[in-house]
């Protein structure tokens, strides 16, 4: 790629409770770029955010992050390291008992000991970015799911980290939230060169926005590259995927014994 | 403002408590600050202790004076030695005074009680009773009686 | 018959290696020293619910108790003519026995149950991971004052539940069935010992306290984050903290008053 990698992750293995999810991913994040993880359903694009942000170890295999080990790191060492990282998750994730202003200002109150009319502007200057500087006193349950999100991504981004990871950010939204959000991250990207890594299933969306993107399955990456190298990707798996064909090498039917069998009317007539 | 309403809610609960366990202290376990001030010890060997256990009650003339601390074996006399503290304002107690066992009520807990004398002089601290009056032991009696000694 | 004892076995060995696990969370837990500029605000915050908002079950109840101790004590004594050792029964058997007990089976169904709901909830919807990957550590930041709270709350608790139900015996056995008051209190104060007994019985609370509040911050963040895991997380802290503490009472009975 000759491109600067923020994340490499080397023949990660990872497996949970007998089920293998990962084996052998190797994969690239360039630095200051937009990077789509795409796959179905199922196969563990949020447990490789977990990965890279340290919360799960693989079973074997590297996770290099700006040059840090990950699963070398002790667990005090990994919470001084994830200042850099911010995550926005599926659900927004917000603290139910406080109020939109507390927090985006939670980062800072925990990690900072700047004054509190400091922590006012900037608080204001986050939720001014993703224009909700007047909701600032309402709680978390009294947004709509598209405003909780972003809510959260003002809170990851408070703390001006290197990295954000974006946990499928368009699932259930609408089409305005949607244009919304693909409108921020691209921003946030722009504006202040952060490493973007977005894990979706929503091919349109993340293609659009995104500067490269992967797709795995399978435990494996099956396809890796610019949006328009991947669009003329050989491989009929990466081209189903891309197109949503109900059935081709992923088969439409789960694994079964023969319909005749199932139906009782093998082996004669009845 | 919100933590400072919680702040103070908090603080009255403790105080709740606090005042809680001082009616414990107080009211429900009567230690009261005057029992922490001096006691003496003076002994009475007995020849049957009865029911008596440490911590019960030692009185005069029916006002609790003291509190039994322990009863031990005498390996020489083969009686029980009780050691009782008495409060300090009480210190006149007659030489010949002598130790009672006794129970309140028929079925009640058993308690020392002390009988007073007539001599001029003061048991002191550390003094043993020169009379004793061992509990009295219903079946002894029931059987004393009936072989008609 | 194998597969039974093999069951068996593995059901043994799963109890020991959840204990494992809880005691390992509390190390967790524990380790590290509380920060506390901004530990003292989130242990405030915990003590308001975990204590202050129990404290109307918990002063019913007392009340409730004190005055059924009351009538079936006053009913089995005067048989016997001895009434007035009634204030004696119902301090001892509050100060001792029901006060600690009933007061943590009260505590885990109101207070337990709660932090279980909450810490599942917050690990459902991510709360705990989004904290974790913002660098704040969930144990000491949401589980820490929660135990905290719950230790310091329950001998609380305990007291204030004696000293109501010895207020209602009172009132049922002296203002309703006629024992005279200065041998109610007098009885009572001839046989409660402060060390022996009061103070007994809140070394009882407090054991009861950290038990409760580990089992049930414990079970809340060890829980499958589906309302089903919540829900089946909710009725093992409850059934779970009334077992623990039945059978600690036993054993600190045994311990305290065992030898008279």
């Amino acid at each position: 790629m000759g491109l600067d990698s923020y994340i490499t992750l080397k023949d990660v293995v990872f497996s949970r409770s007998d089920r293998r999810i990962f084996s052998g991913v190797t994969l690239d994040i360039p630095r200051g770029k937009i990077t789509a993880i795409m796959g179905p359903s199922g196969t563990g694009k949020t447990t490789l955010l977990r990965l890279i942000g340290g919360q799960l170890r693989p079973d074997s295999g590297n996770i290099i992050v700006d040059g840090q080990s990950i699963p070398e790191l002790r667990r005090k060492e990994l919470y001084t390291f994830r200042e850099k990282m911010g995550m926005l998750f599926q659900s927004g994730a917000l603290f139910t008992d406080l109020s939109v202003f507390e927090n985006v200002a939670f980062p800072m109150r925990v990690h900072t000991k700047l004054p509190e009319d400091m922590i006012n502007d900037i608080v204001l200057m986050k939720l001014e970015a993703v224009g909700l500087r007047g909701a600032r006193n309402l709680m978390p349950s009294e947004l709509s799911g598209g405003m909780n999100r972003r809510v959260a991504l003002a809170r990851s981004i408070a703390l001006d980290p290197e990295l954000i990871m974006y946990d499928e950010p368009f699932a259930g939204q609408d089409p305005i939230g949607m244009g919304v959000l693909v409108k921020l991250i691209r921003d946030l990207n722009s504006s202040m060169g952060l490493t973007s890594v977005l894990v979706s299933h929503d091919v349109q969306e993340s293609l659009s926005i995104c500067h490269y993107a992967c797709i795995i399955a399978d435990g494996k990456v099956i396809g890796a590259g610019s949006p328009e190298e991947l669009k003329n990707h050989p491989s009929e798996q990466v081209q189903q995927f891309l197109h949503g064909h109900p059935d081709g090498p992923v088969p439409f039917h789960y694994p079964s014994a023969a319909a005749a069998e199932d139906f009782g009317v093998a082996g004669g007539v009845s | 403002m919100i933590q400072r309403t919680t702040d103070i809610t908090v603080g009255l609960f403790m105080l709740a408590g606090l005042a809680a366990l001082l009616f414990l202290a107080l009211q429900v376990s009567g230690l009261s600050p005057k029992s922490a001030k001096s006691t003496y010890t003076i002994y009475a060997d007995f020849n049957d202790t009865g029911g008596i256990t440490p911590r019960g009650r030692v009185s005069m003339a029916g006002v609790t004076v003291g509190s039994i601390d322990s009863i031990t074996l005498n390996k020489e006399t083969f009686q029980a030695r009780v050691a009782m503290s008495i409060h300090g304002d009480v210190d006149n107690i007659p030489a010949d005074s002598a130790a009672v066992i006794r129970t309140s009520g028929l079925l009640g807990e058993q308690y020392i009680d002390i009988s007073i004398g007539g001599e001029m002089d003061s048991l002191q601290p550390g003094d043993t009773f020169y009379s004793t009056q061992s509990a009295m032991n219903i079946e002894r009696l029931i059987s004393n009686f009936a072989s008609g000694k | 018959m194998i597969d039974r004892i093999a069951s068996l076995g593995r059901s043994g060995a799963d109890v020991v290696i959840s204990i494992g696990r809880a005691g390992r969370f509390l190390a967790g837990v524990l380790s590290g020293v509380p920060r506390p500029v901004t530990g003292f605000p989130l242990l405030m915050k915990q003590l308001y619910s975990v204590g202050v908002l129990s404290l109307a079950i918990i002063v019913v109840s007392g009340l409730f108790i004190g005055m059924v101790l009351g009538l079936q004590g006053y009913t089995i004594l005067s048989d016997f003519g001895s009434e007035a050792a009634i204030g004696q029964m119902i301090a001892l058997t509050l100060v001792r026995e029901l006060g600690p007990v009933v007061t943590a089976l009260l505590f885990a169904g109101r207070a337990g149950s709660a932090l279980t709901a909450e810490i599942g909830l917050m690990k459902a919807t991510e709360q705990l991971s989004s904290m974790e990957m913002m660098g704040v550590d969930p144990l000491r930041r949401v589980i820490a004052p929660r135990l905290w709270a719950g230790f310091i709350a329950m001998p609380i608790l305990a007291i204030i539940f004696s000293m109501v139900g010895i207020w209602g015996g009172m009132l049922v056995g002296v203002e309703w069935l006629g024992v005279f008051e200065g041998s109610y209190w007098g009885n009572m104060q001839a046989s409660v010992d402060f060390w022996d007994d009061v103070v007994n019985g809140i070394i009882k609370s407090v054991v009861f306290g950290f038990v409760c509040a580990w089992i049930a911050v414990y079970q809340g963040y060890d829980c499958v984050p589906t309302s089903a895991g919540i829900s089946s997380a909710t009725t093992k802290t409850v059934v779970y903290s009334s077992l623990a503490v039945l059978g600690l009472d036993f054993v600190l009975t045994a311990v305290m008053f065992g030898n008279f």
